[in-house]
């Protein structure tokens, strides 16, 4: 059957059980939106700017476990989705975006709307093409499904020339891939796993640091079986969090730079550490030298290089983490750790997250705890990053599996709005809170308009403290106080602005107005957003420095 | 840990890009490459490279993982020293007139190079051998004065028996593995 390149794309991404696209069409990409209504099965979201439709594929992607796919033009297009591309390969999300590229003839001349998007995107993806025949379309669609979404996951890009977009090839779709290069992960080694549970039988303080691998592979039930079977407590990384339920008993929280006092202690005491799909990275870790100095260290993971490259591993577990966790489950020995779990809970009492505090402005920590409770901590809650993020790990008990969605490696602003939309489009049946900042919201707040245009329910918590709050929480603590560029002294009004836009609005300034506000959101059928009005000054606490060591650990000023 | 140079061969895929692929990842990472050749392998559609890296056990370790994390690096392994053939070719253009190329001419017979172009003024010198023998013959043509050098940078290959596979045994890439 002969098509032409766009109709090939069409139908390799229906083939590839893609539903839906996030884009925006221009000039050279045109060819393959003009083909889009004759597949109606593919529902196209028009966003407002391409890294909306970036970080909006890598929400969907990560909250539905499918492939993400977003849409560009040529030039501009292909550059707006760089941020969100970036975010996708920093965090391991199964993305694949298609741009168009001038037509192939023009290809070097400096042409309009031209740039070299194969090289821009190079270093930030798990691979890219540039398509230069439509008899290369369809097992190029299928070797970037392949690749996104097996192994470590990540972006792939490809880039199509105008006229591919037109020129007629003959369309089949493979039915397999033929990478003879492409390394898929290893089973972890039989020999590393006997040691591992060796050192888990030997280990009288033991910890698990569950990471987005646990997410990724949907390794849930397999972690829930091996912190039970050996007792063993678990602390969650950043984009661990909801992989385990934080109203489990062995359930610790999170450590690093901004995480509970008491798993980064425990971590100080710990005797073996089993990071399971994580990457020791300089946010958990601080100071090589004195992370987890009495510990040995097991390490499941499914990119080799990560294995040794932060840490070294007593006991490498190099695979697929649901595949070595059903391997070494049965080899590990039932045990108990009542004194250490005792100890964890002492620490936790010693180091409380939080003093309680009357009076003053509307702190954001609260209107956490206040989410969390309206929602029973089963809402699908989706960050940006900065003060707010760490506000939502610290505060929000999240009890329900995959419903945490935050840029965590980049750790780019303005993440929180369209990864909420996108988050959204993927779980409709969830309630999906985007808590954004105000410095974040307002670098993608556009993308308000694509969510009531197609009445995507997603609700926003603004924690609004007219500041770059993590920024200047920096120059408190480490340049006395210097605010410089990080004070907001104009927002706009955030209800009005969700008026114009014709969503919900609303405004909280005090404590008994959140739980009802919150409430008042979610009746509400579409789109909404809550501008909460909170202490401008508000650190994030604990904090233990870039770089530093658990002993220099900051807890909230007396 | 000490630092010291290391020999990775690696088979990769011939295609448009894959050099860039390659040199933006050392670039990227702050690896450190002393030299890099390439050119067509024994198999139609592969190209073997040949990298020489600066650095400890561990950096090596992290450049040989990295590279097989690539989609177009079929295989890579790491040369051990001794039981490592290796090989450089540089052209060396010196300059030599009348009175000076009987003196060139003889130490570059001691090095079982060639003289493979003569003007007037200059002539060029092609050598092949490790890097110490390309080098030494470098220093001693210095003398003459050198207005030109090109080298090729290490190929390599293991000697006899000892085939390169990408799994080898003892590579630091493969503590892990």
């Amino acid at each position: 059957m002969k098509l032409t390149g766009g109709q090939i794309v069409c139908e390799s991404l229906i083939k590839e059980g893609v539903e839906v696209i996030f884009g925006i069409p221009g000039g050279a990409i045109l060819p393959l939106y003009q083909d889009l209504p004759r597949y109606p099965q593919l529902r196209h979201i028009l966003m407002r700017h391409e890294q909306g439709a970036a970080h909006a594929a890598d929400g969907y992607a990560r909250t539905t476990g499918k492939v993400g796919v977003a849409f560009g033009t040529s030039g501009p297009g292909a550059t707006n989705l760089v941020t969100g591309i970036a975010a996708a390969q920093m965090d391991s999300v199964p993305t694949v975006f298609i741009t168009g590229q001038v037509a192939r003839a023009a290809i070097g001349k400096d042409a309009f709307q031209e740039t070299d998007v194969t090289g821009i995107t190079l270093p930030i993806t798990k691979h890219n093409y540039l398509v230069m025949n439509a008899s290369e379309v369809a097992e190029t669609i299928k070797e970037a499904f392949y690749i996104a979404s097996t192994g470590r996951p990540g972006p792939v890009l490809v880039d199509i020339p105008k006229d591919v977009f037109t020129e007629e090839a003959e369309f089949s779709y493979p039915e397999s891939v033929n990478l003879p290069s492409y390394h898929l992960p290893q089973e972890a080694d039989p020999r590393e796993i006997q040691a591992a549970a060796r050192l888990i039988k030997e280990a009288r303080k033991p910890l698990i640091l569950a990471g987005h691998g646990v997410v990724i592979s949907r390794a849930f039930e397999e972690l829930m079986q091996l912190a039970e079977k050996a007792q063993i407590p678990v602390i969650t990384t950043l984009l661990g969090i909801s992989s385990f339920p934080e109203d489990h008993p062995l359930s610790v929280g999170m450590p690093g730079m901004h995480g509970m006092a008491h798993a980064s202690l425990a971590i100080d005491e710990a005797d073996l550490l089993l990071g399971l799909g994580m990457r020791f990275d300089d946010r958990i870790t601080g100071d090589l030298n004195s992370f987890a100095p009495n510990a040995k260290i097991i390490h499941a993971e499914v990119d080799p290089s990560e294995v040794h490259k932060n840490v070294r591993a007593t006991a490498p577990l190099i695979g697929d983490l649901k595949k070595t966790l059903r391997k070494l489950i049965p080899v590990v020995e039932p045990k108990s750790h009542e004194e250490w779990s005792q100890r964890i809970a002492e620490l936790r009492m010693e180091h409380p997250l939080m003093r309680p505090r009357t009076g003053g402005a509307l702190l954001p920590q609260y209107v956490m705890q206040a989410l969390s409770k309206a929602t029973n901590g089963n809402a699908v809650i989706v960050t940006g990053v900065g003060q707010h993020q760490m506000w939502a790990a610290q505060h929000y008990t999240f009890t329900q599996q995959n419903s945490w969605v935050t840029s965590g490696g980049l750790g780019a602003m303005g993440f929180e709005v369209p990864a909420a939309l996108g988050a959204q489009v993927g779980r409709p049946g969830s309630v999906v809170w985007s808590v954004a900042g105000d410095g974040g919201f307002q670098m993608t707040m556009s993308e308000l308009a694509t969510l009531a245009e197609n009445n995507i329910p997603v609700k926003f918590a603004i924690m609004n403290n007219g500041y770059l709050g993590m920024v200047r929480q920096w120059q408190d603590i480490f340049y006395e106080k210097s605010y410089v560029a990080t004070h907001y002294t104009h927002n706009p009004d955030f209800v009005k602005l969700a008026h114009a836009f014709g969503i919900h609005g609303d405004r909280v300034t005090k404590e008994e107005e959140a739980l009802p506000a919150i409430r008042a959101a979610m009746e509400h059928p579409g789109p909404a957003l809550i501008d909460f009005v909170v202490a401008e000054e508000e650190n994030v606490y604990p904090m233990i420095p870039a770089g530093g060591a658990v002993a220099e650990l900051m807890e909230e000023p007396v | 840990m000490p630092l010291n140079e290391s020999t990775i061969v690696a088979m990769v895929r011939d295609r448009p890009g894959v050099l860039n692929r390659i040199s933006s990842m050392f670039r990227r990472r702050n690896f450190n490459i002393v030299s890099l050749a390439v050119g067509q392998s024994e198999q139609p559609g592969m190209s073997r490279m040949a990298f020489v890296v600066n650095g400890d056990d561990a950096t090596v370790e992290q450049v040989i993982k990295q590279l097989r994390k690539l989609i177009d690096v079929a295989s890579v392994s790491l040369i051990q020293e001794d039981t490592m053939i290796s090989r450089e070719l540089a052209l060396i253009r010196v300059n030599g007139t009348a009175s000076t190329r009987g003196e060139i001419s003889q130490i570059v017979d001691i090095y079982r190079a060639h003289i493979v172009d003569i003007a007037p003024d200059s002539l060029i010198v092609e050598v092949t051998g490790d890097e110490d023998k390309v080098q030494s013959l470098k220093n001693l043509l210095n003398t003459f004065g050198i207005t030109e050098m090109i080298r090729t940078g290490r190929v390599a290959m293991v000697r006899g028996m000892a085939h390169v596979h990408s799994n080898n045994s003892g590579n630091p890439a493969n503590r892990a593995a």
